[in-house]
């Protein structure tokens, strides 16, 4: 049997005193993918908050790695688990280098060898070590996004949280963070846990997929039962045909069945 | 519009951002696509002159129905903002006033274009807001924009636009803020209204199949300049390496890929 990386039971999570998420229950097996998709407002960003530990008010049971999550997160856990979120110009420190918010992950969890681990970590996202003294207002979307995914990544988690990490960015530039977060999994064996909205971005990336609507998760299947149009809910059904609707316009199909570049 | 070309002050002194458009449009669908900088909001709007005071614009040509943008007044042009050119903006929680209810700002829209009593103008921003197919539009048209959804709010805005029944409708990214169904929901009624009402389009968006499933005729933008202008159903065709790249960087949930294939730019096309 694989180890569990993650495994939530029954939880629900209330905002201001009103229930919106409903008992989701889900496991995520060490160094595999799991996607939540959804509309707005369904609660898919609402379960990685509160696994990160951004809502106090849940019930149910949450474990990461085996270990039961109290309320409290203590630095162990972050150690373990970090969280990609959508917007890099929200999440980034307007007024602090690249270099001082790598460092931070690093002096908070007593790490040493700080200047060989931020240049590794620059590296791996694929970033000039030129870019590492500048501020955030100096860098494009997508190399904030890279810095975010290397401040994530420099204490070393296991477990990687992503909320909507590239719905903030030009498809190209999607396609290029795409492919980083793919190779770096390959590199670290690390668990993705992957919120958004956009159904072909998650089948790209995972292998199971969970789909929620108003609080429930209403289906849980394999990104391969996806593709092939195997989905038993009509929810799931219903945004597969609209994530479809416009590849399967005659002339779109033509140049999409076409080589790969 | 023939050979457009905007530029905006730098510290550097003048820096063009737009360098040398040229366009037209009838009653038709027109699409407008690029990443973000490409310089495509930057040129529909200039059809309307709605850009800072700081933006130099200059053209050979720049008409509106024969009206010279450039030349006009700013009283000329507000005779053609709104009126016969209506502009949906991308986020409608920014674009609607928050401390007016969304019956009160398309009454208002109608009333400044078309002078009326009050009474006259809430009726017809009711039976507005019922075209745009809000159920029940009579109790939505009492709700603030902060009680809408982002759908709804949408809607609203598209009311808006079309309370002085203009002639040419730009959308600037109308449903990038919105859910996939939601969104499908909208580009329809946009596509409804125009072609019922024989208006013009600009759609400005930067999702390539999507804005060629909507429109008959589609100019790719790169870093200022149209690099290729397509019938839409000739998508598959596109020769400029640009939008093939755009279209082979896309996951798809047909066409599985290992990897996604990743534009790698090239600054001859910049020329």
């Amino acid at each position: 049997m694989t180890d569990v990386a993650i495994e939530i039971a029954d939880l629900r999570v209330s905002l201001s005193g009103t229930e919106v998420v409903h008992g989701v229950s889900f496991a995520v097996p060490k160094g595999s993918n799991f996607g939540l998709v959804g509309e707005s407002g369904s609660g898919k960003s609402t379960i990685l908050r509160t696994l990160v530990g951004l809502n106090v008010s849940w019930s149910g049971a949450m474990r990461l790695g085996g270990f039961e999550l109290r309320y409290h997160r203590d630095k162990a856990f972050f150690r373990r688990c970090q969280m990609v979120f959508q917007d890099p110009y929200g999440s980034l420190h307007p007024r602090q280098t690249v270099d001082r918010q790598l460092s931070e992950p690093l002096l908070i969890h007593g790490l040493s060898e700080v200047d060989v681990r931020i240049r590794r970590a620059l590296a791996e996202v694929g970033l000039p070590e030129a870019l590492r003294f500048r501020y955030p207002h100096q860098l494009s979307g997508g190399q904030r996004q890279r810095v975010a995914i290397a401040r994530a990544l420099i204490a070393e988690p296991e477990v990687l949280l992503l909320d909507e990490p590239t719905s903030a960015l030009d498809v190209s530039v999607q396609a290029e963070v795409l492919n980083l977060l793919a190779d770096l999994q390959r590199a670290r064996g690390l668990t993705y846990v992957m919120v958004t909205h956009n159904l072909a971005v998650v089948a790209h990336l995972c292998e199971t997929i969970g789909v929620m609507q108003e609080g429930v998760m209403v289906e849980c299947l394999s990104t391969d039962d996806l593709c092939a149009g195997r989905a038993r809910h009509p929810h799931t059904q219903a945004l597969r045909g609209l994530s479809t609707e416009l590849e399967e316009a005659p002339a779109w199909k033509r140049g999409a069945g076409g080589e790969p570049a | 519009m023939r050979d457009l070309r905007v530029a905006f002050p730098t510290t550097r002194g003048m820096t063009e951002v737009v360098h040398g458009i040229s366009l037209s449009v009838g009653a038709e669908k027109l699409g407008i696509v690029g990443e973000s900088g490409s310089g495509k909001s930057v040129t529909a709007r200039s059809i309307l002159k709605l850009l800072p005071p700081s933006a130099r614009i200059s053209a050979e040509e720049l008409r509106f129905d024969g009206i010279d943008v450039l030349r006009a007044s700013e009283r000329e042009m507000r005779a053609i903002r709104g009126k016969r050119a209506g502009l949906i903006l991308q986020d409608p929680k920014f674009a609607l006033n928050p401390v007016m209810t969304a019956g009160a700002q398309v009454a208002e829209a109608w009333r400044t274009h078309r002078r009326g009593t009050r009474k006259e103008a809430a009726a017809a921003a009711v039976e507005l807001l019922a075209q745009v197919q809000i159920r029940d539009p009579g109790r939505v048209a009492g709700l603030y924009p902060h009680e809408l959804s982002g759908g709804m709010g949408q809607r609203v805005m598209i009311a808006m636009m079309l309370a002085p029944d203009p002639e040419l409708l730009i959308a600037d990214e109308p449903t990038s803020a919105l859910d996939a169904t939601v969104q499908a929901e909208i580009l329809r009624l946009i596509e409804d209204l125009v072609s019922r009402r024989g208006m013009g389009l600009i759609l400005i968006s930067h999702d390539l199949p999507l804005v060629s499933h909507f429109c008959d005729r589609v100019l790719v933008m790169y870093a200022g300049r149209v690099v290729e202008e397509l019938r839409a159903n000739e998508l598959s065709d596109a020769k400029h390496p640009y939008t093939r790249g755009l279209l082979n960087c896309l996951p798809s949930l047909l066409h599985r890929k290992q990897r996604l294939s990743v534009l790698a730019r090239d600054p001859a096309w910049e020329r």
